[in-house]
This record gives C-alpha cells, sequence and structure tokens, in this order.
C-alpha cells in the first residue's frame, strides 16, 4: 500500500512541532502518512498555499482560518479544523526601555499590576505625541485577541490609546531590536531569541491572559477533507501519537534538537528546548524561569478542537473588526471546528474523547472530571486573567459585557 | 475617461520587478509604481495610492500589508485580495507563477484580469530565466571540475589530457554516471589522499 502523502505548510516557531516530530518519529510513518513540509515566512503565504493546493493541510493561527471562512477581505473558502496543535505558548516580550519604564523586575508580570502601570506609560507617550506601538503576528491571531483582551481588560483602549501593528514571526525579534516596535506578542522561540540578544524582557506569557486558550490548529480545505477523509484521520491519529511524545520530559532535548534544524526552524536548541520545557528566561542573562503550561499540547484532551474556542475568537473579532454580531457567521466561525473528525479518527484509541463539542470557557478555577464518550476526561483551570467567562450560547450578551 | 489603472510593484527582486514593470508598459498600462522593498512598504503604498498592488507571494511583508488593507476598509477605497470565486483559476495560476494581487473594491474584472495575466507570464519567464541561469552556472562549475579531474589524471598516471578525459569518460560509461560525477570523486579522494604516495 503506497503511503498517504500530504504537504504540510508552516512557520518556524515551536508549535509546529507536532507535524514535524510525526514525520521524524515514524509516527506518521507508523499510520501510513508521508510529510512533505513548506516553510514560509508570513501567515499570508501560508494560507495562500493552503487555499491552491501547494499544501494540503497547514500549521495556522485559528483566527485566520475561521476569517477565511468567513470571507473577510476575501472571498470566503471553507476550512475545516480536524484538530489543535497546541493551546497558548506566546509571549508578551517589551522592549528593555518599556520594561524598565513599567518596573518589570526578574519574573514574569502580574497581568493586573504590570496592566496599571502600562496604562501609566501609555498615556504619557501619547500625550507626548508617541504612543506606544505592540506588534502582533497577523491581524486575525490569537496573540493579536490576546493582546487586545489584556489591554482592554486594564483600561488601554488598544485602537486608540496605543497603537497595534504587524510584525511577522521570524521578524518580531528584529522589530522590536530596531525600535519600530516598544512590544510584541509572539510564539516560540522568538521571545526568547529576543531576550537573548538582549533586546527584549518577557512581560506575560499569553497563558496569563486566558489559561487554557486556543493556539495554532491544523487547517485543511473543507473539499480536501471529505475527498480524503480516512488519510485525514490517519494524520490526526499520528499526530495525537506525537503530541503524546512532546510532553514526555525526557523527549525534551530530542524533540528540540529536531526542531533545530535549518529545514524546521532554524534557530538555537537552547531557546527551543526552554520553551518545550516551560522554563522562561525573562531577562537577558537571567536564570530561567518556571511557568507550568507554558505551551500545553496534549493533556486534558488539549488538541480537541472544541467549538466553544472558535466561537470566543469569532467574538473577539466582531468585537476588533467592529462587524456587528451575526448569528449565522457565529455558526460558520463554530462550524469550521470539526470534532465529529477528531472523535472518528481517535475511536478505540483510549485518548479521551470529550461528550459535548462545545463548553462553557473560563468557566474553571480548579481541575474538573467531564463527560467523555471514551476514556477519563479531566479538565484544568482555564480562567481569564479577569475572571469573565465566556458562554458561547450567549456571545451578544458577553460582548455588552466587556469593557 | 478616468485615469489609467495605478499599478504598484512590489518585489524582493528588484530584477523580477523590472521585468514585470517592463511588460506592463508594452502593454500600455504605464502609471506603475516600483515600491522600494528595503523602504517602508506601508507608507509608499499608502502614498500612491494603487488600484492593483502586485506582489512576490514570499514577500515577509504580506502579513504587515494585509493589515493595512484591512484597515483601508475605513477609507473611502477599500482594498480586498484579487479573487473571486469566478476567477479562482486565473488567482490559482498566480500563486503558482509565485505573485500575489491585491486591487480596490469595484475595479472591474475586465481590467485587472489583464494585468494578473501578464504578471504571471512574467513571474513564469523570470522562473525560466533564473532556471537557465542557475544551470549555465552549474555547467561552469561542472566544466571546472572536469578540467581539475583531468589535471590530476594526467599528473599521477603521466597521460596526456585526450587520454585522462578517456578514463573519466569509460569510467562514467561503465558505471552509468555522469562524467561530473566522476570528476567530482576524483578531486575529492584527492584532496583527502592526494599526499598519500
Amino acid at each position: 500500500m503506497s503511503a498517504e502523502r500530504f504537504r504540510i505548510g508552516f512557520l518556524p516557531l515551536v508549535d509546529a512541532a507536532l507535524p514535524i516530530l510525526a514525520h521524524e518519529l515514524g509516527f506518521a510513518a507508523r499510520e501510513g502518512v508521508e510529510i512533505e513540509f513548506i516553510r514560509d515566512m508570513t501567515w499570508a503565504t501560508v494560507r495562500d498555499r493552503l487555499l491552491y493546493g501547494h499544501t494540503d493541510a497547514a500549521h495556522l493561527i485559528a483566527p485566520l482560518a475561521i476569517a477565511t471562512a468567513l470571507g473577510r477581505d476575501r472571498p470566503a473558502v471553507p476550512l475545516a479544523v480536524p484538530f489543535v496543535l497546541g493551546l497558548n505558548g506566546n509571549a508578551v516580550t517589551f522592549s528593555t526601555a518599556l520594561a524598565a519604564e513599567v518596573g518589570l523586575g526578574d519574573g514574569l508580570g502580574d497581568p493586573a499590576a504590570l496592566g496599571a502601570a502600562l496604562r501609566e506609560a501609555a498615556a504619557a507617550r501619547k500625550a507626548a505625541g508617541r504612543p506606544l506601538r505592540f506588534g502582533v503576528v497577523h491581524r486575525y491571531s490569537s496573540h493579536n485577541y490576546m493582546l487586545r483582551y489584556w489591554l482592554a481588560g486594564v483600561g488601554i483602549q488598544p485602537d486608540s490609546d496605543v497603537e497595534i501593528t504587524v510584525t511577522s514571526p521570524p521578524f518580531a525579534a528584529d522589530a522590536l531590536a530596531a525600535g519600530e516596535v516598544d512590544g510584541i506578542c509572539v510564539g516560540e522561540p522568538w521571545n526568547a531569541i529576543a531576550v537573548d540578544r538582549g533586546v527584549g524582557h518577557i512581560a506575560l506569557a499569553t497563558a496569563q491572559i486566558w489559561r487554557r486558550g486556543v493556539e495554532k490548529v491544523l487547517a485543511v480545505r473543507s473539499d480536501v477533507i471529505e475527498a480524503r477523509r480516512d488519510a485525514v484521520e490517519a494524520l490526526l491519529r499520528a499526530l495525537h501519537a506525537a503530541a503524546a511524545h512532546f510532553v514526555e520530559p525526557a523527549s525534551a532535548a530530542e524533540s528540540a534538537a529536531i526542531l533545530a534544524r535549518p529545514a524546521y526552524l532554524d534557530a538555537p536548541q537552547d531557546a527551543i528546548e526552554r520553551a518545550i520545557t516551560d522554563r522562561i528566561r525573562v531577562v537577558p542573562g537571567g536564570a530561567p524561569v518556571a511557568y507550568p503550561d507554558f505551551m500545553f499540547q496534549y493533556r486534558e484532551a488539549a488538541n480537541f478542537p472544541w467549538r466553544s474556542q472558535a466561537a470566543w475568537l469569532y467574538s473577539q473579532m466582531v468585537r476588533w473588526d467592529k462587524i456587528g454580531f451575526s448569528p449565522a457567521d457565529a455558526a460558520t466561525a463554530a462550524e469550521v471546528f470539526r470534532p465529529d473528525i477528531y472523535r472518528a479518527a481517535l475511536a478505540g484509541s483510549g485518548a479521551p474523547l470529550p461528550g459535548a463539542s462545545s463548553k462553557l470557557e473560563g468557566g474553571l478555577d480548579a481541575p474538573i472530571g467531564a463527560g467523555s464518550t471514551q476514556g477519563r476526561l479531566l479538565l484544568g483551570a482555564d480562567r481569564f486573567f479577569d475572571r469573565r467567562a465566556f458562554d458561547p450560547e450567549d456571545i451578544a450578551g458577553y460582548l455588552a459585557s466587556l469593557p | 475617461m478616468a485615469r489609467d489603472m495605478r499599478i504598484a510593484i512590489i518585489d524582493t527582486s528588484t530584477t523580477r520587478a523590472a521585468i514585470i514593470s517592463d511588460g506592463l508598459r508594452e502593454a500600455g498600462l504605464d502609471d506603475l509604481i516600483l515600491i522600494d522593498p528595503k523602504g517602508p512598504i506601508v507608507a509608499q503604498v499608502e502614498a500612491a495610492r494603487p488600484e492593483v498592488v502586485l506582489i512576490n507571494l514570499e514577500n515577509p511583508s504580506r502579513d504587515l500589508l494585509e493589515d493595512f488593507f484591512a484597515m483601508s476598509r475605513a477609507l473611502a477605497r477599500p482594498i480586498a485580495m484579487f479573487v473571486d470565486q469566478s476567477d479562482a483559476e486565473a488567482t490559482g495560476a498566480a500563486i503558482d507563477a509565485g505573485v500575489s494581487a491585491y486591487v480596490v473594491d469595484g475595479l472591474s474584472k475586465q481590467r485587472i484580469k489583464p494585468v494578473v495575466d501578464l504578471a504571471v507570464r512574467r513571474f513564469q519567464a523570470f522562473s525560466r530565466l533564473q532556471r537557465e541561469l542557475d544551470e549555465a552556472k552549474n555547467a561552469l562549475a561542472e566544466r571546472g571540475t572536469i578540467d581539475r579531474a583531468k589535471a590530476i589524471l594526467m599528473k599521477r598516471r603521466g597521460i596526456d589530457e585526450p587520454a585522462a578525459y578517456a578514463l573519466l569518460r569509460g569510467q562514467a560509461m561503465r558505471t552509468n554516471r555522469r562524467i561530473a560525477e566522476i570528476a567530482e570523486a576524483i578531486v575529492t579522494s584527492d584532496a583527502l589522499l592526494g599526499d598519500m604516495e
């Protein structure tokens, strides 16, 4: 039997790990899947290659998959997300000058206290006619939404009190070094690289803004999913096996060495390994600080595409694009996430399969058992920093309650 | 009649940008703005006020540019990604050739399509030229390697040049490999073992 081939597009980021390890460590071969990679530098290129068939699947920022399905700025193309490649793993990094101004110490900041200091700094800079500028990786990225959620939550209006621009991941540390921006919100290893170059100071992990925030996804065109359903399910099993391996502490050094290669991240192995092992070097030359679940790739059915996660991202799209809530768009957005395919792929594997497809997001203070059709499912604390919870059944009410 | 359609060209390869603008000019489209890839892209595009933006697919500024276009919705002339579903084929061809196009809202398809088609042909011509150039460079490098291998054989075996070439050619035929590969092996082994006598 010949192997099913998937060309997968990716950007050089630590959370591209699962497809890369599935290929390098034989998890894909075991499922009869062969993976070929196409490495790019911008999300726009990754998206275009996916839409026009240069690739069969992509490592993609989740909101961009939803924006594409909704036809934001371009004709809509139906996309499917059958697998989440990970939760969180991003950070907000300030220039060393801004870090000093807001009094960041040598640990991660506290979202509320740091927010209060930043509000004063932002007001002063705005009054001086040089508003603070932050770079996010794409307009339709969780980075943009997490940063804006935090800023708005501490009383800084993202569209008027500061400026938010776009810096693609491989160029984010450069933009900070060149003084083009005062802060970046980007995935690893680009924060670590900014710190190691002495130009940045990590202020917050995005996991401090939302403890279980959805991050990169595997995106596939809906017509490809229909045409190659069995092969896609085999690919998901390979990714799931790679995820189980990735979170084993003993595998971290090897995973980092593979990801560091020129064909993949082309970045220092040490910076990558710190991200994988939840150790953050916050200040240049400092000792890494342990921050558990900085990246979250496997436990608690982390790879399950909860429709409520897609709904939250849609709510933020409505909020910041000011497009007005539409029940039809909300449904289209939620249906991009395909828990049905995830369940079918992992049926009989022993992996916990949630019984529900949607849940209250940000409602848990402590781990709790959840209903599952297979395996034992435990969900951990998943609070937003302001303790507001998101009910996917009442997006309009949620939006009305936000600052 | 409205003013000519203004086209901005953004390309990390200045050679390719020149090839594209030549082609557009030949087709009578001469309201062209070449964006300096080293300068601030968004500021230049904003100042140029183009109806069409042609950019290479892998340009590192695309995410930033798309953010600017998204914000242009609030302006009088919103810019969108080119394709509409009926023209997915043309856009597919453009992406295959390595070019992305953005156009202002409301520009008629009859006016856009020739521009994109032309850009596609020019991108493809550029790729072909580059491939030919690479091949020529390789051929040149191979010829150098063969000359060095011949010199090594002549010196070590005390033979003349035609005999050295015949040796290379004979070995290539017997082992079903290219002469350049045999020559490469001789040059490499000579570098490693040359002073062992």
